[in-house]
């Protein structure tokens, strides 16, 4: 019984981690453009955002194991194989977070926990089609639906507004903006504290520690809550340069268009059964502005190494899932060496992040972000940017030379 | 596999339609009340006519930002109710 506990203390204190990842890793689906077109500072952005996230967490009673129900076979799981793919989301969480790459956090904790499920049990507790329904499918509609919406809607925002001063409708854009970005940190933190919750509950019935069918008790709310809140304030400032200004410039028009299209999809996708991942509806929405917008141009450098890492969350988190799963099967040094491993492999993220720290003085600063063949090309058929008093007088980031060297 | 492609269709058109929609009103919302200043700027000659415009378009952008007040808070009632 002791050593269940310890177990136990070990995924919950894991499902935390994971919490605060997906809290700094998912703060620039709110708030990344935002703060790219001066609706909010920085920090106030990542505050107000981390607020909602923790009221969020709060508001919605509907908790259950909502990550593993019906994608892998909760009966023969251990908390052993739930602790092995925390350590798989986790760390590609960090990974993709040193590259500057959205991702999804919830894909990488179904990667994780399907890697570790098939590394103890074999492929036979995974539900294939599940997979495929769940997350392939949606993965390649969220982009889509999302990004489609807000090419139609930028478009339409430029053409309507086209005769009205941009000095003064901009202030009312940034206002708009706020209360979208409002809504999807809102949405974020019943969603996503409520999958930690879920799999810290998965973890004490496995455990024995709570009935199965038991409602989550208040300290586990009340912590996933505050781990992501955290996360969201310390914010993800790599992701939220990428998705700010790295995919394409953004000016307060297309700022409120995307974040409108991202709050929409998100909400209208939830209650229609199609549930999107929010970092996927959010990148697609900040491209379809890109593209909405005359003479906006999407860096689509940027954007492939986005979609690959999209492509390799599952297969890659699965795959530290299972590593972890088979080491930690090994006996009872096994989950304190898979644990060791990771920490270790966390601290070595971090310092490589501190080579070229990104922050919130210069998140707005884009790097030497290479502005790709394919964008110059793009850009060199474009018509030239309408010159209504809409453009910055700093926007020339995306003629950038290509010599510029990429930094992950 | 049981792909269920009304849903699919269903969120599409439904986000696409509400995005647009919301966007576009709140557009209207922007343009009717900010046109003030610019008629204000144009002098006098024409403060009759643009006025009462000016009046009607201000009140249209009052009334498009209640309606996204309105979907705002059907949104929240949506995060809270869910």
């Amino acid at each position: 019984m002791e050593h269940v506990t310890l177990l136990i203390g070990i995924v919950i204190i894991t499902a935390l981690v994971f919490d605060f990842t997906n809290g700094f890793h998912d703060t620039a689906n709110a708030m990344a453009t935002t703060i790219s077109t001066g609706a909010l500072k920085p920090k106030t952005a990542v505050a107000m955002s981390a607020v909602l996230n923790l009221v969020g967490a709060f508001i919605s009673v509907e908790v259950a194991a909502t990550i593993s129900k019906g994608i892998v076979d909760e009966s023969g799981i251990q908390p052993e194989v739930i602790f092995a793919g925390l350590v798989g989301a986790i760390l590609w969480n960090l990974l993709t977070w040193l590259a500057g790459l959205p991702s999804s956090s919830s894909h990488a904790l179904m990667g994780g926990l399907i890697g570790a499920a098939v590394a103890s049990a074999g492929i036979g507790a995974v539900h294939v089609d599940e997979v495929i329904v769940k997350i392939l499918l949606p993965a390649v509609a969220a982009p889509v639906v999302a990004g489609i919406a807000t090419v139609l809607a930028t478009r339409l925002t430029y053409r309507a507004a086209r005769n009205a001063e941009p000095d003064a409708t901009a202030k009312g854009y940034r206002a708009g903006q706020i209360a979208s970005a409002g809504l999807v940190s809102l949405a974020h933190g019943t969603n996503d504290a409520q999958k930690t919750m879920g799999v810290m509950t998965l973890a004490l019935i496995t455990g024995g520690v709570l009935a199965p069918d038991a409602d989550p008790p208040l300290w586990v709310i009340a912590s996933a809550g505050i781990a992501i809140a955290l996360g969201t304030y310390l914010g993800g400032w790599r992701i939220i340069r990428t998705m700010g200004k790295g995919l394409t410039d953004i000016q307060p028009p297309q700022g409120f268009a995307a974040q409108t299209g991202a709050a929409v999809t998100i909400l209208a996708s939830s209650q229609l059964g199609f549930a999107l991942s929010t970092t996927q509806v959010c990148s697609g929405a900040v491209m379809g502005a890109g593209l909405g917008r005359k003479g906006g141009v999407v860096r689509w450098s940027t954007a492939t190494r986005m979609f690959a890492a999209w492509g390799l969350t599952l297969p890659a988190a699965g795959a530290v899932g299972a590593a972890a799963a088979v080491l930690a099967g090994q006996g009872s040094w096994g989950v304190p060496a898979v644990a060791t491993i990771a920490i270790v492999s966390c601290a070595a993220i971090w310092v490589a992040s501190r080579r070229k720290p990104v922050d919130h003085t210069n998140v707005n600063d884009l790097g030497d972000e290479p502005a790709g063949v394919v964008t110059d090309a793009v850009q060199s058929v474009s018509p030239p940017p309408a010159r209504n008093g809409q453009e910055p007088a700093d926007d020339d980031s995306a003629t950038r030379p290509t010599s510029a060297r990429a930094s992950l | 596999m049981n792909i269920d492609w009304a849903a699919i269709g269903q969120t599409f058109g439904v986000c696409l339609l509400a995005t647009v929609g919301l966007v576009g009103l709140f557009t209207v919302g922007i343009v009717g009340t900010s046109r003030r200043t610019a008629v204000q700027g144009n002098g006098t000659a024409t403060v009759t006519t643009a006025g009462s415009t000016a009046a009607a378009a201000r009140f249209a952008g009052y009334a498009a930002f209640a309606v996204c007040t309105a979907a705002v808070g059907y949104g929240l009632y949506l995060i809270t109710a869910g």
